[in-house]
């Protein structure tokens, strides 16, 4: 019998509290199966399992939170010559008081009979289906005294979500104070931890806004790319060159990462940002790249993320967009070793080939980890970043 | 290609808002203002407004004319003009 454990969907994250489950016992899974969905700070986000295997006991009940490494339920491997192990050990053995704390069952996973009513189960789905209301963000509700009708609802298909009755609890405040605190807490860990280094370029994007407009000119609004993707496609090729920016600091040294998966900072309409992952982010043709791009930044705003995107980025891009600001510092994410920015794209002077003209022009700054690398390096890869750029065709 | 006019087809706009913007007040949207001063839109949201309206009306509408599409009241302007355009144009499209 081996468990299937609260992953960790980020070094900020202590817990979460489960949302749905997507299967029964005796199900049987495939590695990388979505089993359920929890709810963080970052939205309600879809796990996996991985291994196959057939499930046998649900240990915790939506509504339920559990910290990082607790039991949710058990399962019967079906790898060939599996050792029993949890499908995503972070902690090998959480003392059982810290496991779990529900408002509805006893105070611990482990002293809890196992849920095996399929009736509970079935309303569980079933009330999932609706996605009306999420679980937590009912019995939240009844805690606060919050009349649901009057909750604005920000998740998947009219959800009302935790955070949309946090929100409604505390409506002085357009932040959602959980999401405030990730933030701050990480990003005081990188100002803490991480000696940085500036670097800022400006580049041309003439050839870039060319391109663009001759592609939306003549594809349909399904086909239609934003700046944002050439961004993104330049920075994920250039890091092909200069692969010190690109992987974690971890344990006191820095793992590089084969992959190049680009985490995109992406503003929440409630207030604060999330930064998931684009994986292979070099390797997808631009048309894909913008399609995978739109989806992404849709599904961080319903609150609807995969686990992997939370954890997979290497690096990260953050751009203002149009909102008319010249130049982004932006602080690193850890483990991450570098981040990139974009100001707006404005009209500027600029001068080339003897000559000063009109041109639109955007600011790019890298700020990175000095214990990684240097200005130099830096600079190598901004000066790509800016070349590539300049031959958008051909990203 | 739609054959909405008027308060449908404005209420097919305010639909498809939503779908993009959830946590928009319908009630309090002020049809003359830009959605960008009114709900911090950005180009992704726009993109995704017009892809929305084009699944509903059947209108592409091409970049260029994405400011046209400011506002509540720019929107129904130019969606009618253009639907009034198609029907001219083919009937059965």
């Amino acid at each position: 019998m081996a468990e299937f454990r609260m992953p960790s969907l980020g070094a900020d994250m202590e817990g979460a509290t489960l949302t749905t489950w997507m299967v029964r016992p005796g199900d049987t899974v495939k590695h990388g199966a979505v089993v359920a969905a929890v709810e963080t700070a970052k939205g309600i986000i879809d796990i996996e399992i991985f291994e196959d295997g057939v499930i046998e006991t649900l240990l915790a009940e939506p509504g339920a939170y559990v910290a990082v490494g607790g039991s949710l339920a058990t399962y019967r491997s079906l790898s060939p010559g599996a050792v029993p192990q949890a499908a995503t050990a972070v902690i090998a053995e959480p003392a059982p008081a810290a496991t779990a704390k529900s408002a509805l069952g006893p105070s611990s996973a482990a002293e809890r009979p196992p849920m095996a009513a399929p009736a509970a189960v079935e309303a569980a789905r079933a009330a999932a289906e609706r996605r009306l209301v999420s679980p937590a963000a009912r019995r939240r509700a009844a805690e606060l005294k919050i009349d649901l009708a009057a909750v604005r609802a920000s998740g998947t298909g009219g959800a009302v979500t935790l955070q949309d009755v946090e929100r409604a609890a505390a409506s002085a405040t357009s932040a959602p104070p959980d999401m405030r605190t990730l933030i701050a807490q990480s990003m005081s860990r990188a100002k803490r931890e991480i000696p940085h280094y500036y670097l800022a370029t400006t580049i041309d994007m003439t050839a870039a806004r060319r391109f663009l407009d001759t592609w939306n000119a003549s594809h349909g609004v399904a086909e239609r790319m934003l700046d944002g993707v050439l961004l993104l496609k330049a920075v994920a090729r250039a890091l092909e060159k200069t692969p010190e920016l690109n992987g974690f600091w971890r344990d006191g040294r820095f793992e590089p990462s084969a992959a190049i998966n680009v985490g995109v900072a992406i503003r929440l309409r409630q207030g604060g940002l999330v930064a998931p992952a684009l994986q292979d982010t070099n390797r997808e043709p631009l048309a894909a790249l913008m399609r995978r791009f739109q989806d992404l930044v849709g599904r961080a705003r319903a609150g609807r993320l995969h686990r992997a995107e939370l954890t997979d980025a290497t690096i990260t891009v953050s751009s203002l967009g149009e909102g008319g600001v010249e130049t982004l510092y932006p602080i690193i994410y850890p483990p991450q070793v570098a981040i990139v920015g974009f100001g707006g794209i404005l009209l500027r002077p600029w001068c080339a080939d003897g000559t000063i003209r009109a041109a639109p022009l955007i600011t790019a700054t890298l700020s990175a980890d000095h214990r990684v690398s240097d200005g130099h390096r830096g600079s190598v890869f901004l000066a790509e970043v800016a070349r590539l750029l300049q031959r958008p065709e051909e990203l | 290609m739609t054959e909405l006019r008027g308060d449908a087809l404005r209420a097919a706009v305010v639909d498809a808002l939503l779908e993009i913007a959830p946590d928009v007040d319908a009630a309090a949207l002020d049809p003359a203002r830009a959605f960008r001063d009114q709900f911090d839109f950005d180009s992704m949201d726009y993109l995704n407004f017009v892809t929305a309206l084009h699944a509903r009306l059947g209108i592409d509408v091409p970049e260029v004319d994405y400011p046209r599409l400011a506002s509540l009241d720019g929107c129904v302007q130019y969606l009618e003009a253009a639907a009034t355009r198609g029907a001219k144009n083919g009937p059965l499209d």
